[in-house]
């Protein structure tokens, strides 16, 4: 941003004016549907579809949350949280523990990082695909030996939210997980570790007091990912769930059969919760920036 | 994405030369990175390899109406390339479809770069301060950040027969019955596409131009270049490798796409995703497993031959 200061005082070229039109058509491109269906879900009782708006009311939110209409949206709900809640917290411990572990030379580093690359660009349904005819291959190989033993009931199915769900979820997390230490760690010397060495700190001293408060603003960045992505997760998902389904997994269900705007209505809940996490932890990301500078200018 | 790879370059680099010196620039014993590097490295290889060879392996299976049986018969790619080598004239099923998806991938690697370019170039070149770029550079992200299928359906109250977009039509006169191919066809897909993907366009582009030495700009300017040869000769050719990364992320994504094509669609369009997705719920894996083998190939081989276009690594 040099180079912006010196041509500050210049007048703005009319490329600027025809790029920044272009721009805002790009925001509104963006955003414009989603506030369309963020508006009809307030719809009247007896509203439909589309625009125009019958009155405003809450009437659809009512139905959905009370479980009285054509979707029992609550156990899902409820499912998708906990799901997102335990994937964002893995994925800050598995990322960070990665990370340190590529600050250093090990063998089978860069096969590891192909790995997690080709992770994110396989399609997602044959991943999906592939967990599926996994665990069922464990449940006809595996489950009849341990069963034998006692150790688990013979007829069954290992496919489940926590077993094959939170592991599709990670293999699509930890990636971006991984990517963001990189550029994290890439920005972040290697003396400090040594002058705390020199200091005389154990590695976990070191990494306790010198390295986590350096890397904790973008820690909160490594959750953000983690949650949002498990939360509207969805390619993944659909082979990897068993019989339970998430949030997401219904909604694109019932965009073939509900023909009311109470789907509109779980479309906005939905990222309501989104737009809640999203924010709160940008919030928590510039205050934790803000609080370091503050001290830092103390000092 | 490509300062990761770099970072992960330079790391490897560093290593090998400490190594030389035999300088020992770490107190930690040697076990430990591997202690750290193995839950990632264990979740890699329960949730990603491990399912790519039971695919690979079932795909030679056998298949009954309501079992998998192991065996090694060729017979699932038979069934995924039935037709294809007859000599016939007829486009195969399997053919046709990747053609279809092949057209959705030329209409939005073509949409998502001149927006994703545009947009990139107007935050990187034109935004004078840094939390300026910060905040715009955040508002493209955010829909990133919220459900796929919520930003679909929501065209839905545009594009139907009575939705905005028509009744806006209708009502200054430019057409006089509502317009039926707004929703549900491959408009509609190709427009979903072009609105969920245009952001992993951005991003490499914007990380691409944001490392362009700005003296660089100027010294076109000084040497007598106008505006479109400064564009042309220098900021294109330099941000090569994060054109490179966004086509690989929107051309994979629209390759194994099969939500979007199916909800926009009005699950009437075909696609391999789709295929296997239907073959899957009626317990035909075997089959479902071939098909995906050869849709993995597909994709590893676009993505060989678009490193082959632009090396990469000179890039870096």
């Amino acid at each position: 941003m040099t180079a912006g200061s010196a041509y500050r005082e210049e007048r703005r070229p009319r490329s600027f004016y025809a790029l920044a039109v272009f721009f805002a058509l790009f925001v509104v491109f963006l955003y414009g549907p989603v506030v369309t269906i963020l508006t009809l879900s307030f719809q009247g009782p007896s509203g439909g579809l589309t625009f125009p708006m019958n009155g405003f009311s809450f009437y659809w939110f009512e139905r959905l949350w009370s479980g009285r209409g054509t979707v029992d949206i609550g156990s899902a709900f409820e499912r998708s949280l906990m799901l997102g809640l335990t994937v964002m917290v893995l994925t800050v411990v598995v990322s960070v523990l990665a990370g340190l572990a590529f600050r250093k030379k090990f063998v089978g580093a860069t096969p590891l990082f192909y790995v997690a690359i080709a992770s994110l660009i396989v399609p997602s349904i044959v991943v999906s695909l592939g967990i599926a005819l996994e665990f069922r291959i464990l449940d006809d190989v595996f489950r009849p030996v341990l069963a034998s033993i006692g150790l688990v009931s013979r007829r069954g199915n290992s496919l489940g939210l926590f077993t094959s769900g939170l592991g599709a979820h990670l293999s699509w997390t930890l990636p971006f997980g991984l990517l963001i230490m990189f550029a994290v760690f890439n920005r972040l010397d290697k003396s400090y570790e040594e002058a705390a060495r020199d200091l005389g700190a154990s590695n976990w001293q070191s990494f306790c007091h010198v390295i986590l408060p350096m890397i904790a603003p973008f820690l909160i960045g490594i959750s953000l990912f983690g949650f949002t992505l498990s939360w509207d997760e969805i390619a993944r998902s659909s082979q990897a769930m068993g019989s339970t389904n998430t949030l997401p997994l219904e909604l694109a269900a019932l965009t073939t059969t509900v023909t009311t705007p109470e789907i509109y209505a779980l479309g906005t809940s939905v990222t309501a919760v989104s737009f809640t996490v999203i924010f709160g932890t940008l919030a928590a990301f510039v205050l934790l920036q803000r609080r370091r500078r503050l001290r830092a200018l103390a000092e | 994405m490509d300062a990761s790879t770099r970072v992960g370059a330079s790391n490897a680099e560093k290593g090998i030369s400490s190594g030389a010196r035999k300088r020992r620039t770490s107190w930690t014993p040697a076990w430990v990175p591997y202690a750290q590097a193995a839950p990632l490295a264990l979740v890699f290889f329960l949730f990603f390899i491990l399912p790519l060879v039971a695919t690979f392996v079932v795909s030679f299976w056998n298949y009954t109406e309501y079992s998998i049986e192991p065996a090694f018969v060729l017979s699932n790619y038979q069934d995924v390339f039935y037709g294809c080598f007859s000599g016939s004239p007829a486009l195969c099923t399997t053919f046709a479809t990747y053609l279809s998806t092949l057209k959705f991938v030329a209409i939005v690697w073509v949409a998502t770069l001149l927006i994703g370019f545009t947009v990139a170039y107007f935050l990187a070149f034109h935004i004078r301060t840094l939390p300026m770029q910060i905040a715009l550079f955040m508002v493209c992200t955010i829909p990133f950040w919220t459900s796929n299928v919520i930003r679909m359906i929501s065209w839905i109250p545009l594009l139907g027969r009575n939705g905005l977009v028509n009744e806006m039509l209708t009502s200054i006169g430019l057409v006089d019955a509502p317009i039926e191919w707004l929703l549900y066809s491959d408009f509609a897909v190709a427009l979903a596409l072009v609105h969920l993907y245009t952001l992993f366009m951005v991003v490499p582009i914007f990380n691409s131009m944001m490392r362009i030495d700005r003296s660089l700009i100027e010294a076109a300017y000084d040497a007598g270049a106008s505006g479109w040869q400064t564009l042309t000769n220098v900021i294109i050719p330099l941000v090569k490798p994060g054109i490179l990364i966004g086509s690989i992320f929107v051309v994979t994504i629209v390759t194994g796409d099969y939500l979007t094509i199916g909800i926009m669609g009005g699950q009437q369009i075909a696609s391999v995703g789709k295929t296997i997705q239907t073959q899957i719920n009626f317990l035909q894996f075997p089959i479902a497993a071939a098909n995906a083998i050869v849709l993995l190939a597909v994709v590893l081989l676009t993505i060989w031959g678009m490193l082959r276009l632009v090396d990469i690594r000179k890039e870096l």
